[in-house]
């Protein structure tokens, strides 16, 4: 027989000014079960909880209403408070007469019978309350940190500080993404190498980090904190733990005509290559593509020349499994291929390059050696013109709808640049807005301006057509004095729009987080919880969750890092008590409750069942892991055999309730 | 037909957890008025509601029932007031082969954000089936005392 | 500024020119915009703010070649051309003539007329 204490709380005369609390506590005394009906000026206070604990003591109850202020107020105060005396806190109900009850009425009569009902609905709500514990989970003390751009780098250099193992998964032959390829960075215009490759060598050299470079998450399974991952160490046909990255190999390979991706395409490299100097690993890659070892089996010049020993042409893709307890995605950006945009030429003129491109083109460490040239005949352009929102800001299947945000800094960044290196050369800027939110920013573009006499057109550039004599004809609008120019440039430098990489999408599928429809990452919450995804034990860091600039990007790694370490912490997670289970005598397996669960938290399972003929048989049930479940209650109404059902809005309480309120 | 001036409808208010019932708690805060005809339940998530729960509320007597979640696209659990917005147009078509009027049954979005919001739907939903009068009451016959 | 001829350039058009983010790229592409008082651009923005009137009374009507360089290339998706030529219309419906004769149609052939200038002459000119 449950025994059921009620207390009503006049909250000074927050409730009590237009609730009978008296008549309140009086008519809910007559509820079955219910041995003791209480009223107190404040149950939150000191004193009115210690009523409360003594009343579960004295009176020995098996379930608690509370009658006060809404659950989301002070729930947890008095689950706390029966927790201290023994009781269950999940026997304790709230009914909210404040919020929803006296503050809205303004007529006692009504108020009181109201609260009345809503007290009775807790009351039979009670008397089907089950006690409840929060479940444990172990937390396993090793992030993964997927994408060693600077992101990734950062963030797994602040896990590390924390003092937690970080393994980062790249999945080019070295760490270091994009920021590696950028020549200098705005506003400061310090080199980005410079402040880049420390940051690379200390991730290398930090005894808590372990770097695959050249290697793919190719699955994931499990929860917040106990995360299995699979990691695919892609074949690189030289032995990562002989090579010195001496480089002989690279010198003597006879394939040298293997397009450059660092640098764009710009230059070629050979068929063994080490991507720049800096690259960690320092460690040679084969290209199976063009290698002619791989491709004819004749050559094996570098397996001649490696005195070390670590070419290896029978290499395979190798498959690592590694538990992590929480994980860091960070697999960053690539600039879109403006090919579609036939007004640009950018498919047929080697002269109209993307903005990346320029940054290898006036890189020291890039095809020129870093002197502007053309690329088409080498000569020194004596008029660059950009164009900006180049596939940002587009409303079409060609490019994207969003701002890409870094592209008018970059721009007045390489304008500056070439104003300040070759003056004699004449720079041109179209743009539809500048946007420069950011400390320091809006002053580096008007220093473009002023100081580097830069000339910034309001207007867009229209086409783009190659003449015979080498020079580029750019017809561009001048909104401001309303007329159609022609531009007889060099150089075109187009600044294109940032998407995330090709990869995020598989792997949101893999880890179930979301994506926006521009394959973003989708964050928890877009103001409060900016660097978590919606699934637990999942962050985001960088421009995979939207388009950053590096500060930004380094300050949401670190953020990332901090949550991710704010998990590592813990030896074992609380789990909500209130999720889901299934009844396996009632469940059919028809895997209605798998296929709407947003947590992947429900799984099938084959388990033997004794038949009542004494006989047993193997039958497919579900099961809820209830570290996944989040409590939501899809899966108790998709369950069409009443098997599914959730701790604490169970079907009968939720039934009660109603009951209660229509009687 | 003839409205009852004095009649009281009995309203059930199913609302989740995260938006609709932090909203209605918001016109407390904010002391807008509604009737006290309404009962809020609270649930985890719209999604929670089972159709039969609304069944069960017009069996044992209520004259509407109303349904508050989150906006689309704002599920704190990410997808759960799409089920709910399909499982409860479902529903429509089973009451009205049931008889009972389209408005006694309402789908609201009310955000966290909207407690102005709640009242004035709780004050239109009221009003609506104050003019849709008593409902026709649905009976478990196997519960009929003979 | 009349509602109604906006409203009916709107219908007419199919175009939403509220959807303009005013880069220009439709007057840089234009191969006539020298020929014009009004430039698309113009037209996209004076159409948005109900100021029709100047439109009507202008040449510019007549330059533009629908060659449709700026519907491929707005990147909003806004197709200044298909103002322009909801502008047109009105122009035409409004004076009730038709500006081009079929029957004057041989005098003015010659050999380095587009067959397709005599197309698009139709769809501008006439009723």
């Amino acid at each position: 027989m449950q025994r059921i204490g009620v207390f009503v709380c006049h909250c000074g005369t927050n409730i009590a000014a237009t609730v009978d609390v008296k008549a309140v506590a009086e008519a809910l005394s007559h509820e079955p079960g219910v041995v003791i009906s209480q009223d107190y000026q404040y149950m939150c206070s000191e004193s009115g909880q210690d009523l409360v604990k003594n009343a579960i003591k004295e009176n020995n109850l098996t379930g608690v209403v509370i009658c006060s202020c809404s659950p989301r107020m002070h729930e947890n105060t008095f689950r706390k408070a029966a927790a201290s005396v023994g009781l269950n806190p999940y026997l304790v109900e709230i009914a909210n007469i404040r919020e929803q009850c006296s503050w809205i009425h303004k007529d006692i009569a009504s108020a009181t019978e109201k609260a009345i009902i809503l007290g009775k609905a807790a009351v039979a709500k009670v008397h089907l309350n089950t006690p409840l514990t929060a479940g444990e989970s172990p937390v396993v003390k090793r992030a993964l940190v997927i994408g060693g751009g600077i992101a990734g780098i950062q963030t797994a250099l602040d896990i590390a500080e924390a003092g937690f193992d970080v393994d980062i998964v790249e999945k080019e032959p070295t760490i270091g993404g994009k920021m590696a390829q950028i020549d200098k960075t705005f506003p400061t215009l310090d080199c980005a190498a410079c402040i880049l490759t420390p940051k690379m060598v200390e991730a290398a050299q930090n005894e808590h980090i372990t770097i695959h470079s050249f290697s793919e998450v190719t699955d994931v399974k499990g929860f917040v904190g106990n995360f299995t991952v699979t990691v695919k160490k892609k074949a690189r046909f030289v032995d990562e733990t002989k090579c010195t990255g001496c480089g002989l190999c690279t010198e003597k390979c006879p394939m040298k005509k293997v397009p450059n991706e660092f640098n764009m395409g710009l230059d070629n490299r050979t068929a063994v290559y080490i991507p720049f100097a800096q690259a960690v690993p320092k460690v040679a890659t084969i290209d199976p593509n063009y290698c002619l070892m791989l491709k004819n089996g004749k050559c094996g010049v570098c397996s001649k020349v490696c005195s070390a020993g670590a070419i290896d042409y029978k290499q395979t893709d190798k498959f690592i499994e590694q538990k992590y307890g929480a994980i860091v995605v960070a697999t960053g950006f690539n600039p879109i291929k403006p090919d579609k945009y036939d007004e640009f030429a950018y498919s047929y003129c080697p002269d109209v390059v993307t903005s990346l491109e320029l940054e290898r083109l006036m890189n020291a460490a890039g095809p020129n050696g870093g002197t502007l040239l053309r690329p088409s005949d080498k000569t020194h352009p004596h008029t660059i013109v950009f164009v900006q929102c180049v596939g940002s800001r587009c409303d079409d299947e060609k490019g994207k709808p969003y701002c890409s945000k870094i592209c008018c800094m970059y721009t007045a960044k390489h304008a500056m640049l070439i104003r300040e290196k070759y003056p004699d050369t004449e720079v041109y800027v179209f743009y539809i807005d500048v946007r420069t939110p950011g400390k320091n920013f809006d002053e580096f573009y008007r220093r473009a301006v002023e100081q580097y006499n830069v000339h910034y057109i309001k207007g867009m550039v229209g086409k783009v057509s190659p003449k015979a004599d080498g020079k580029i004809d750019v017809q561009a609008s001048d909104l401001l004095s309303n007329e159609q120019l022609h531009i007889n440039a060099d150089m075109v430098v187009l600044a294109t729009a940032i998407e995330p990489d090709k990869t995020a999408r598989p792997l949101a599928t893999m880890l179930t987080t979301q994506m926006d429809t521009n394959d973003f990452f989708t964050e928890a919450h877009p103001k409060l919880r900016p660097v978590e995804s919606a699934t637990a034990g999942i962050f985001l860091s960088g421009a995979c969750q939207g388009p950053k600039d590096i500060p930004e990007t380094v300050a949401q790694a670190s953020a990332a890092a901090a949550k991710a370490i704010g998990l590592l912490c813990k030896n074992s997670i609380t789990c909500n008590p209130c999720v889901a289970h299934s009844d396996e005598l009632m469940c059919n397996g028809c895997s209605s409750c798998e296929k709407v669960c947003p947590y992947g938290a429900i799984t099938y399972q084959d388990k033997e069942f004794r038949m009542p003929d004494r006989t047993t048989a193997i039958r497919r049930v579900a099961s809820v892991n209830p570290a996944v479940c989040q409590g939501c209650g899809a899966c108790t109404v998709a369950c069409p055999s009443g098997a599914m059902d959730l701790n604490g809005f169970s079907n009968s309480q939720i039934m009660a309730e109603v009951d209660a309120i229509c009687k | 037909m003839q409205v009852n001036e004095n009649f009281e409808p009995v309203i059930v208010a199913f609302c989740c957890n995260w938006c609709s019932y932090a909203g209605a708690d918001l016109s407390g805060t904010n002391r807008l008025n509604y009737p006290a005809n309404v009962k809020i339940i609270r649930v985890p998530c719209s999604c929670r509601v089972n159709p039969i729960f609304i069944l069960r509320a017009f069996q044992r007597g209520a004259d509407g029932v109303i349904i508050c979640g989150c906006h689309p696209g704002d599920c704190h659990y990410t997808s759960g007031n799409y089920f709910t917005r399909r499982r409860i147009t479902l529903l429509y078509s089973m009451l009205d082969f049931l008889g009972i009027e389209r408005n006694r049954t309402r789908l609201e979005w009310v955000s966290a954000a909207e407690g102005a919001k709640f009242a004035d739907t709780m004050n239109k939903f009221v009003e609506d089936v104050k003019k849709l009068g008593k409902n026709r009451r649905l009976e478990d016959l196997r519960c009929r005392k003979q | 500024m009349n509602k109604n001829q906006k409203d009916w350039i709107d219908i007419t058009s199919g175009v939403n020119v509220r959807k303009c983010m005013r880069c220009g790229k439709c007057s840089a592409t234009c191969p006539s915009y020298d020929e014009m008082e009004y430039h698309p651009h113009q037209f996209v923005y004076m159409v948005e703010k109900g100021d029709i009137e100047p439109l009507l009374n202008s040449e510019s009507l007549y330059k533009c070649l629908t060659c449709f360089a700026c519907v491929e290339r707005c990147p909003r998706g806004v197709e200044p051309a298909k103002v322009i030529e909801a502008v047109r219309l009105t122009a035409v419906r409004q004076q009730g003539n038709n500006h081009l004769i079929p029957d004057r149609i041989p005098e003015m052939l010659d050999d380095d007329l587009p067959q397709q200038a005599i197309v698009t002459a139709f769809r501008k000119y006439t009723k």
